[in-house]
């Protein structure tokens, strides 16, 4: 161990498969069926902020040629950059997940009343099952509040299809329009059919509408009544939207529904009736109540919530939804049979009890040495959204909130200002790299400003960990792995008036122990920010010179003090009183702890831990 | 139609095998589709693919009960996603272990009897000691090609159409010991079925 250099990042760009000139049917997973959509769609300008089940859309996308993508700082941003590069005349995309959308919902309304010129595609990617996000909101509800329309596709083939319907509709309703994925059509693979290349209706430039891009309120008013005209125009649009399309069979069921939804409903009741939203707003309330009409019983199937379903009912049409389809959660083909028959399929094997595998940091995370540091604090730990979230788990149990991005340091100050001089060294806020430049810095002005004494933990990783890998600003390179400037994140700190900052090595836990004592206890604003890179980045993976670990077994005292950082690679090996003895150990001795050389990354954050000195280098044991 | 639940670790190339057994389903002319989850779950979580194949696939989701093969990359993952499967399932199980945190701090024990308890089923059980083939075979890396070499014993797709799928899929350097490792994997399922008669 010893210093870690800094290591500049460079990310190796991996061409994607998808090959834009073949017309064979390719195996796609809807976020890169909704790439190869935008593609074809001709879309030239593309941002984002990565977000599982979101993150992919872009990753495959700036793989092909003659497009413009990028991460953006933060969604909100994603959104005004598109916007801007619809306002000049080409097709644009942002992509976000569904709480993303929340950070971009400010100009999304107003959007609503600009337009667009080139056309201007939004995706939302919902995660129903909360498989990777800290809610499971339904983001259909956008759609309704912001008056923009919204398709919703089923699998990935419908997912490329209805990017190129979505381009269509955006450029002749002059609105954004909404794509809604959820983690089922986002990460399942289907098989999905390359086609035509297409182009905007628009010719790029400049144009200057102030009427229509200028939201001064004279304007907007204008424009709020275009609006309205517009929905109407949709509304009836809808009525003949092919994507929005009857299934004849059995009448005596009749289905409503839309998304992954259709899917499981085909399964479950392959010979029922069902209408088939292909566009989830608005609504073509003729078509839907003559269905209605049609058939003995309505049954309106959605994942999250009711949104289809109020929708019918307003419109007079009597169904059954939410009092048999769950309001929370993802749905299956089972779920779904099960509601509507009352017939609970029998589950042959009922689950076992087995130890349970909750993610975990890496073996040789640098997250892992901060969190047992803060943990020796007897500190509140206001968390944030990454992968350091898992620090909030056991052993290291040290995170006390965690709620949206950027959150950690407005409810650290919050706490403070509740609770005034006595919640001195009492709060730390920690948050990652590129969760302080989505939305952690106005929080951090907003101490400095206010007279604060916050204590904000910057953790500086070098990358974007929990989706995947990918460089921010920070990290001063691009999506497509080209060197840029690095956005310096010390500097900002600085430059907002924090006049205490430290930047520390946090797989040395004992100095870092100091230094957060120091800092917690400053009647002042300060900020550490712990410097070594993530394990899974390329530089990490491929470095050779690493220097495992290891317990040398005569010298364990079973104290089980390292089992405390909870590395994956420190395993306890039990013994029986009868084994200690011939071990070598003091009969009461339960075990002995051992690390696995396969999964030992060499961080080096276990060894001053071990009072005995049992733990040394692999090197020095001469192994 | 068929429904084929892949798990494991995070990391042990499970979404590689379900992608090269989804290509060769599609060479052999079906529809398939394929669910998988990213992010947060993969930390070192379970992780589980879901593979539907058929003329024309609906709902991406294998049902409770509905997995007519499993293919366990880790020994104790075969016993956490029982309620998939039924008494007709096959399940092939990779007898590494990996071991969960509650073990390796000394919390519980891992279960000793997971063969056991899946054949106190009734299921029709294939243990593999994939890590040791992959290894024979010239590439540790390779234990996922093991496995869906296991599996391509039960898929109505021959031999062939896997290898083609290899390699197309698989880069250059690694191509000889996966297909060694797929041809390893269909003899040892062969002579595991053998053994069962
Ligand atoms: S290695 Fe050291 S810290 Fe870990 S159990 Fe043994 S004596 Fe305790
Ligand atoms: S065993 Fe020790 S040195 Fe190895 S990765 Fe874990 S904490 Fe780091």
């Amino acid at each position: 161990m010893g210093v870690i250099t800094y290591i500049s990042r460079f990310l190796v760009m991996k061409k994607r498969e998808t090959s834009t000139k073949t017309t064979e049917k390719q195996l796609l997973s809807g976020n890169e069926a909704i790439a190869l959509g935008a593609f074809e769609s001709g879309v030239k300008v593309a941002s984002a902020y990565p977000g599982t089940p979101s993150t992919e859309i872009l990753e495959n996308f700036c793989a092909y040629e003659g497009v413009y993508a990028e991460w953006a700082p933060n969604e909100k941003v994603a959104l005004e950059v598109a916007l801007g590069a619809s306002f000049a005349g080409v097709r644009a995309l942002a992509t976000m997940k569904h709480v993303g959308l929340n950070v971009a919902a400010d100009p999304l309304f107003t959007a609503a009343y600009t337009g667009v010129r080139g056309g201007l595609v939004i995706i939302t990617a919902d995660d129903p099952e909360m498989h990777s996000s800290q809610n499971e909101q339904d983001n259909r509800n956008y759609a309704f509040a912001a008056k923009v329309p919204m398709l919703e596709p089923s699998d990935p083939s419908e997912a490329k299809e209805f990017m190129k319907i979505a381009y269509r509709m955006s450029e002749e309703f002059d609105t954004p329009v909404l794509v809604r994925t959820t983690t089922r059509v986002a990460h399942v693979k289907g098989l999905v059919s390359p086609g035509k290349h297409e182009d905007s209706s628009v010719k790029a430039g400049i144009e200057k509408i102030p009427e229509k891009l200028v939201m001064l309120p004279s304007n907007a008013r204008k424009r709020r009544v275009e609006l309205e005209k517009r929905m109407a125009r949709l509304r009836e649009f809808a009525e003949t939207f092919p994507e929005n399309r009857i299934e004849w069979g059995d009448r005596k069921r009749g289905f409503i529904t839309s998304g992954v939804s259709y899917l499981y409903v085909k399964e479950a009741f392959p010979d029922a009736s069902v209408l088939k939203l292909g566009m989830a707003y608005p609504f073509p309330s003729g078509m839907i109540k003559d269905f209605a009409s049609k058939v003995d019983e309505v049954f309106v199937v959605e994942e999250l919530d009711p949104f289809i379903e109020t929708h019918v009912k307003a419109m007079g049409v009597s169904c059954k939804g939410k009092e048999l389809i769950p309001s929370y959660g993802e749905l299956n083909a089972g779920i779904v049979r099960r509601a509507i028959t009352g017939k609970a399929v029998e589950t042959v094997f009922e689950p076992v009890p087995i130890p349970f595998r909750p993610p975990n940091l890496c073996p040789g995370c640098p997250h892992r040495g901060i969190f047992y540091a803060i943990s020796k604090l007897n500190v509140f730990v206001a968390g944030d959204i990454g992968c350091y979230t898992l620090a909030a788990l056991k052993p290291l149990s040290s995170m006390d909130s965690c709620v949206c991005m950027g959150a950690s340091i407005g409810t650290a100050f919050g706490m403070e200002k509740a609770l005034g001089k006595d919640a001195l060294g009492k709060i730390v806020a920690v948050i990652g790299d590129s969760t302080f430049i989505h939305s952690g810095i106005t929080g951090l002005i907003d101490i400095v400003y206010n007279r604060g004494f916050t204590t904000v933990i910057i953790l500086d990783n070098r990358t974007t960990g929990m989706t995947g890998h990918q460089p921010n600003p920070s990290t001063g390179v691009t999506i497509t792995g080209d060197i840029s400037t690095l956005v310096d994140i010390e500097a900002i700190c600085r430059a907002i008036g924090v006049k205490h900052v430290r930047t520390i090595n946090p797989h040395e836990i004992e100095a870092a122990i100091k230094v957060l004592r120091e800092e917690v206890e400053r009647p002042e604003p300060s900020v550490i920010i712990t410097k070594a890179p993530c394990v899974l980045v390329p530089e990490m993976k491929k470095r050779k010179d690493k220097t495992l670990f290891l317990v040398m077994p005569e010298k364990c005292a079973g104290c089980r003090t390292c089992l405390k950082l909870g590395c994956p690679a420190i395993e306890w090996v039990a013994v029986t009183p009868e084994e200690a003895k011939r071990l070598g150990y003091k009969e009461k001795q339960k075990g002995y702890s051992r690390i696995n050389a396969v999964l030992c990354d060499g961080c080096g954050q276990c060894a001053p831990l071990c009072k005995f000195k049992a733990i040394v280098t692999a090197k020095k044991e001469g192994k | 139609m068929g429904n084929i639940l892949f798990c494991g670790v995070g990391g042990q190339g499970i979404l590689l095998a379900s992608e090269i057994t989804s290509f060769a389903l599609i060479k052999a002319g079906l529809d398939i589709k394929k669910s998988e989850v990213h992010g947060m779950a993969q930390r070192g979580g379970s992780v589980v693919a879901h593979l539907k194949y058929g003329d024309k696939v609906y709902s991406p989701l294998i049902e409770p009960g509905a997995a007519d093969i499993e293919v366990a990359f880790e020994m104790l993952e075969s016993l956490r996603y029982l309620p998939y499967l039924n008494r007709e399932s096959r399940v092939i199980v990779n007898t590494q272990k990996i071991l969960p945190p509650s073990v390796t701090t000394g919390v519980e024990p891992y279960p000793d009897d997971v063969l056991a308890q899946l054949r106190g089923k009734g299921l029709a059980v294939f243990p593999v000691n994939a890590f040791e083939a992959a290894r024979l075979a010239g590439e540790t890396k390779a234990v996922n090609m093991i496995l869906v070499g296991c599996l391509s014993a039960f898929l109505p797709v021959e031999a062939e159409v896997f290898r083609a799928v290899i390699k197309e899929r698989v880069p250059e350097r690694f191509m000889k010991a996966n297909i060694e490792a797929f041809k390893q994997g269909r003899e040892i399922i062969g002579n595991l079925l053998r053994a069962a008669g």
